[in-house]
């Protein structure tokens, strides 16, 4: 098993995140993954689609070094890194502004600098007002953007999304869909997404990847042919319910 | 509900379902809502005073009206009497120097002690045991020898009270610094943030609101050491405790009573001011009524 951060050659340097046979044992035997062979490059928005517990967010943890796998390589071609949780894991005693600026503050960026840099990123995910709000006073939806924002601060070429609108109801969660559309659009970072929503992982991304239940497997992948932005009403013309099918009848294929 | 009903209230609701269903709506107004809520507190408090005047007066015998003296000679004999109340503020004063300066030292140890556990398992192991223990030794079999090692004054009273006052401070702030959401973690680690950052600015905010809960405890067994420590040791500079123990001796009623609800009083008051510095600590982004 092995673990680089320094780009190797310079045909890979598109190339953010590569997974090459990864596969992941816990120590109490259960085996998480494996052979996992996945590529996510720049301007490329792949989501992870399968049922619980198929190991989709050790995924994550693998490729953002959380957690080590225990076998297979894994190679991370940057260290601008952002990680939106699945909670926005926002630090109730911060408000919006400073829980912004935190991940700035802990790389050691000086105040004025991450000052800017949070206005901004807060502007972005349309919190503009809201700086000096406590996170309990924020609605779930708000919270998620405070926590997007946070990671906006970094500047990541490599975002990493855990589930992040799983909680919210549906009409939150189709906006902020839209709102990662366009930060995707402008921003042409690399992105890897966890949802076991198949509409939300076929209108988000370029990519889709289908995992099998434990041990998680690759079972199929699909290209997305829409392009960026994406119109909302693509949601219901036959070519997006077509392939949401296709992706749903491998996803039970795989699970059973 | 005695209220006055309106007169024509049963009659033109003549369906009973319909009586039922306002009668839920009003449901949640009714908790609370009648009195003020220092009224209840209020009548028992009357309630107390009416009967304890009827054993002054009539249960006991009025040779013995010194086992309960009637309330009002508590101010009239003992808080009204200038060399008695005297006294009392000097106990007091001294008294409670005794449980602050304890409660300070406990408060600096315990949290010191607390983080020192929460920076590795192996220190953990190795010293939680210890709390325990100082929690489950009767601190009253412990202070005849503290009187042995450190004399009856100041200093060996302000030690019953840390050893008294240590163990909520100790394991509230362990348990705070211990309770932090994993994910919030996670944040940090990705940041390849420091462990003393992570303490500064994660941890230590975050076990916050237990630790002023501690605080407010431990205030109140400080108070509770400092009396205790003074029944111990008789000589030095009496505080309330051997007041106390000099009006129980001298068969004073009303100045034993005034002494015992000055330490009462006290006993809340250093609670209430505990509770209002962490309410304005952290009241702000944490609800302690949750």
């Amino acid at each position: 098993m092995t673990m680089t951060t320094d780009p190797p050659v310079a045909t890979t340097t598109t190339e953010l995140l590569n997974f090459s046979d990864v596969a992941m044992t816990f120590p109490n035997g259960t085996t998480a993954l494996s052979g996992v062979d996945l590529t996510v490059k720049k301007g490329e928005f792949v989501t992870v689609v399968g049922p619980s517990g198929c190991g989709k967010s050790t995924l994550l943890r693998i490729a953002s070094g959380l957690t080590p796998a225990t076998a297979g390589e894994t190679h991370v071609a940057t260290k601008r890194i952002g990680y939106v949780f699945q909670d926005a894991t926002l630090l109730p005693w911060r408000s919006v502004q400073a829980n912004v600026e935190l991940l700035a503050e802990l790389n050691g960026i000086p105040k004025k600098t991450r000052v800017s840099k949070a206005a901004e990123a807060i502007e972005l995910v349309g919190l503009k007002g809201f700086e000096k709000h406590l996170p309990k006073t924020l609605s779930g939806g708000m919270r998620m953007r405070a926590s997007l924002a946070r990671s906006l601060t970094l500047d990541p070429e490599l975002f990493l999304f855990d589930e992040p609108f799983g909680a919210l109801d549906e009409i939150t969660r189709e906006r902020l869909n839209d709102e990662l559309i366009k930060l995707f659009t402008e921003q042409q970072f690399a992105g890897l997404f966890i949802t076991h929503s198949v509409s939300e992982a076929v209108y988000l991304s370029t990519r889709v990847v289908v995992m099998s239940g434990r041990p998680g497997k690759i079972v199929e992948t699909f290209d997305v042919p829409f392009a960026y932005p994406r119109d909302p009403e693509i949601r219901f013309t036959p070519e997006f319910a077509e392939l949401a099918g296709e992706v749903s009848h491998a996803l039970r294929e795989g699970h059973s | 509900m005695t209220t006055t009903a309106p007169p024509t209230g049963p009659v033109t609701t003549s369906n009973p379902k319909i009586r039922t269903i306002s009668r839920a709506s009003e449901m949640p107004a009714r908790r609370g809502a009648r009195f003020p809520s220092w009224v209840p507190p209020v009548l028992v408090f009357v309630v107390i005073i009416a009967l304890w005047y009827f054993v002054s007066y009539v249960v006991i015998d009025p040779k013995q009206s010194f086992l309960v003296p009637p309330p009002h000679t508590i101010f009239t004999d003992a808080f009204f009497d200038p060399k008695t109340l005297g006294d009392i503020m000097e106990a007091l004063a001294r008294s409670a120097g005794v449980a602050l300066t304890g409660l300070a030292i406990a408060i600096v140890i315990g949290f010191v002690w607390a983080v020192a556990m929460s920076q590795a398992r192996w220190i953990e192991r190795s010293l939680f045991p210890y709390a325990v223990i100082l929690q489950c030794i009767p601190i009253l079999a412990l202070v005849p020898l503290i009187g042995f090692w450190f004399g009856f004054d100041f200093p060996a009273r302000v030690i019953v009270c840390i050893l008294i006052a240590l163990f909520p401070i100790v394991s509230n702030t362990l348990f705070g610094l211990q309770s932090v959401d994993k994910g919030q973690r996670e944040l940090f680690q990705l940041q390849k943030a420091n462990r003393w950052t992570v303490l500064t600015k994660l941890e230590f905010p975050a076990a916050l609101p237990a630790i002023f809960a501690g605080m407010r405890i431990s205030a109140g067994l400080a108070v509770v050491g400092a009396i205790v420590g003074d029944f111990f040791f008789r000589r030095g500079e009496p505080g309330l405790g051997a007041l106390i123990s000099n009006y129980q001796s001298r068969v004073q009623g009303p100045e034993l009573f005034a002494a015992i609800i000055t330490a009462a009083l006290f006993g809340v008051v250093v609670f209430l001011v505990f509770g209002w510095l962490g309410k304005l600590a952290v009241g702000k982004w944490y609800d302690y009524s949750k």
